[in-house]
């Protein structure tokens, strides 16, 4: 029952804060909401037990990603014109509301083979397992540490003053 | 009212779907990354109720999540580094005016 309370408050605070990013015309506000957002999904992974992910959701989102959103505008000072829509915004407010009612159907309609088995707490050592262990995902945990590298030297070129 | 498997799927549909409005509709380019932004973490939200409802043993949808952290964090980097690369040069970000390779 508390977990029932706590998903619907989260879900409708994250459904304001992502609607706050998308409508607000101060774009500074607009990524504070997109914080509350991200806080609000990390609660949303502990109700699905999934303690480790709501950790890094926590440190990665509004502790990394958050932060360089707020640097880029305080860096490109287009603060007051954050919430000007281009000249698409009626065909594209049917097409979402199109592909949402579709996806919506699909997910109700359709019969998962929802499993009673109670989930596994704490994942931190299961999560280890999958990701360095015997059969697991090395090869994408190398390849993601390459991606960072490229990222991290693409970023550093693009910024740099001739 | 218990919380089941729709109900997460349909909240990360409705998140997704605000972050695709976002990222077609604004003109301002860092708007346009934090609405991508919302449309991952939706998606994550998904993979994690699949992973928890569905094979609550297995936990590959988290593993998954965190690979999509991985590629957000490297998207709102060089993202963010394209942006500022662009002010300096046009003096704006309005998704409407970078215009150079439109024909």
């Amino acid at each position: 029952m508390g977990v029932a309370i706590a998903f619907w408050i989260l879900a409708i605070v994250s459904v304001a804060a992502a609607l706050a990013v998308v409508l607000l015309r101060d774009i500074f506000r607009a990524a504070l909401a997109l914080i509350l957002c991200f806080l609000t999904i990390a609660g949303l992974y502990v109700t699905l037990s999934a303690d480790f992910l709501a950790a890094v959701q926590v440190l990665i989102y509004v502790g990394a990603i958050a932060i360089l959103i707020i640097l880029a505008i305080m860096l490109t000072r287009e603060v007051q014109r954050g919430g000007l829509s281009n000249k698409l915004q009626l065909p594209v407010v049917v097409v979402v509301v199109l592909l949402l009612g579709a996806l919506i159907y699909t997910m109700v309609s359709t019969p998962w083979a929802v499993s009673t088995a109670m989930p596994l707490v704490p994942t931190t050592p299961i999560l280890a397992g999958k990701l360095f262990g015997e059969g697991g995902f090395i090869l994408v945990v190398e390849m993601a540490a390459v991606l960072l590298l490229v990222a991290i030297l693409g970023a550093i070129v693009l910024v740099r003053e001739k | 009212m218990l919380v089941g498997l729709e109900h997460y799927l349909i909240l990360s549909t409705i998140l997704f779907a605000i972050g695709l409005y976002g990222a077609l509709s604004k003109r301002n380019a860092i708007v346009i990354l934090m609405s991508i932004e919302i449309m991952l973490v939706a998606v994550s939200i998904a993979l994690v109720a699949f992973s928890r409802y569905i094979v609550p043993l297995a936990l590959t949808g988290q593993v998954f999540v965190i690979f999509i952290m991985v590629v957000a964090a490297a998207e709102a980097a060089v993202g963010l580094a394209i942006i500022i690369a662009i002010y300096r040069g046009y003096e704006t970000i309005d998704a409407t005016k970078i215009n150079l390779m439109k024909w």
